[in-house]
């Protein structure tokens, strides 16, 4: 089996991969310094990627709330500790699903935006021209595209967890009748500042992520209809098992 | 290579995968000419100004731009030298984000302390010298192929640079938007004493203006010299090219089985 993997070079295609990506961060990296001396064009991306996707963000933070508070609601009766409702649906969205789901929908909605940007940019010789009248566009596009990513995470992770818990109260105190006391109470005597510390590692590691990986497959893109529409599909896929996967070893680094 | 050479391909190869695109290609652009590189689609016109500035480099040979040789040069005086040029590309390549104006201000804005009052009066007697200050507020995507063409030619120009490079400036282009060009071509030129270099296949257009003309064919230069020489030639391929007739030394067909052999094994199966 190992022999036909490696005879397939898929584990030399991936480690190319992963070598070109470093090489591509680093060159990237350079630039963050001069982008940040002009921090109209990252604020330009933040709006990009995370204002633009406010809305199916806090959709999404409110419906996982309300499903959160009415499965908690029905497990926790059995045992007679409904009061817990506030504290077990706050630590599942600080720790777990509100990095999780918003990394997720960040690759979905700003990710692949990022990558098809970047790419048409490269198919219509956009980034050529730069490169022409000298204008860096790793610089100019990829780097403030990549700050923005990066900075909007977490943002996006804060705006989802508030939203779920709203949601969880509504669904919790309004219609189930936890008492509005008990609710916070206890979120507020149990929940620690590493739960929290936790949830803001991981949606800056999902961040840098999501980004990176957005804006390299757009940037490396083939300039063609096709090879644009592979390397959006290329971001989603990637970017999605990694958070997975990063998610599982942040989770056990935590413990 | 003499003072007045701005552009000095020598011996150049050039290869794909293991495919020559060029190989002992050699060309000169000589300062404040119109050089004109003309050839059959697919021999490489496009690939030649992508080596010329410094997009590719050459396997073997030598490309010098205002005296430097490009393979020595990192990445920062390769930019440095790029301030020195301007590209017109085939499909304008105007930045999609930014309307008219910006795009034209672009290499100002990046390259320049100006003011803003300064930037504005520059960019729009660019915008003014192709007939589109009016067109200022306009998105890429309003323009038609032929304005999208002119603002990309105003930005090319916006920073006054030495060397002027198009490729394929008249495709897809109505005659009255072709003839537009042309003369804005003609009088970068003239008025500012630009060098230009042009690769195209529209023979006539460039004749008229031309001072030197490159004929490019199967990876290398197969004829150079003024247009009305190249109108003389009886070189079997630049007759061919020059006349447009489809079959000669440089082949209408891509090479395939006899078309009557083919059709009679398909009928068969």
């Amino acid at each position: 089996m190992t022999t036909a993997v490696v005879q397939d070079g898929l584990i030399l295609r991936t480690l190319a991969r992963i070598g070109r990506m470093a090489i591509f961060f680093f060159q990237m990296l350079v630039q963050c310094g001069t982008v940040l001396a002009r921090p109209n064009l990252v604020i330009n991306q933040i709006y990009n990627a995370g204002g633009r996707s406010l809305v199916i963000i806090m959709l999404s933070g409110l419906f996982t709330g309300m499903v959160l508070a009415l499965l908690g609601f029905t497990l926790l009766q059995r045992f007679g500790s409904e009061e817990a409702l506030g504290f077990a649906a706050a630590l599942a969205l600080l720790k777990e699903l509100g990095p999780v789901l918003t990394a997720l929908l960040f690759a979905g909605r700003a990710g692949t935006a990022l990558t098809s940007e970047i790419g048409l940019m490269r198919a219509t010789d956009q980034l050529t021209a730069m490169q022409m009248m000298a204008v860096d566009p790793l610089r100019f596009v990829v780097a403030p595209r990549f700050l923005g990513g990066l900075i909007s995470m977490p943002l996006l992770t804060g705006v989802y967890d508030v939203v779920g818990l709203f949601g969880a109260h509504l669904v919790g105190v309004r219609m189930m009748g936890v008492d509005n006391g008990s609710f916070w109470s206890q979120m507020q005597s149990s929940v620690s500042l590493h739960d929290v510390n936790e949830g803001i590692v991981k949606s800056l590691v999902f961040g840098f992520i999501c980004s990176l990986i957005a804006v390299y497959e757009g940037y490396n893109s083939e300039p063609t209809a096709e090879g644009v529409g592979l390397a959006t599909t290329r971001t989603v896929v990637a970017s999605s098992v990694l958070i997975l996967l990063l998610d599982y070893m942040l989770t056990a680094a935590f413990i | 290579m003499t003072d007045e050479t701005i552009v000095d391909v020598r011996d150049a190869r050039y290869s794909v995968r293991g495919r020559a695109i060029f190989s002992g290609l050699t060309l000169q652009a000589m300062k404040g000419q119109i050089t004109a590189v003309m050839g059959p689609s697919g021999t490489g016109k496009t690939t030649l100004l992508r080596l010329m500035t410094a997009q590719i480099y050459a396997d073997s040979g030598e490309v010098r731009v205002f005296g430097e040789n490009l393979v020595d040069l990192n990445s920062r005086q390769t930019f440095a030298l790029r301030k020195r040029m301007g590209m017109l590309f085939q499909n304008s390549a105007l930045l999609s984000d930014f309307d008219v104006f910006e795009n034209v201000a672009f290499p100002l804005r990046e390259h320049t302390d100006l003011s803003e009052n300064l930037i504005r009066n520059l960019v729009l007697t660019k915008l003014n010298a192709v007939g589109l200050r009016g067109a200022a507020d306009l998105m890429p995507e309003e323009l038609s192929g032929g304005m999208a063409r002119r603002v990309a030619l105003a930005r090319a120009v916006v920073m006054d640079p030495e060397l002027l490079i198009y490729d394929e400036p008249f495709v897809g282009l109505d005659p009255i938007a072709l003839g537009v060009i042309l003369r804005l071509i003609q009088q970068m030129n003239q008025a500012l004493g630009i060098t230009s270099i042009i690769v195209s296949h529209d023979v006539h257009e460039l004749s008229s203006i031309a001072h030197r003309t490159y004929l490019m064919a199967e990876g290398r230069i197969v004829a150079s010299g003024t247009p009305d020489d190249l109108a003389r030639s009886t070189e079997p391929i630049v007759r061919q090219f020059m006349s447009g007739d489809p079959d000669g030394p440089a082949p209408f067909h891509y090479p395939a089985p006899d078309v009557t052999a083919q059709l009679l094994a398909d009928a068969k199966s």
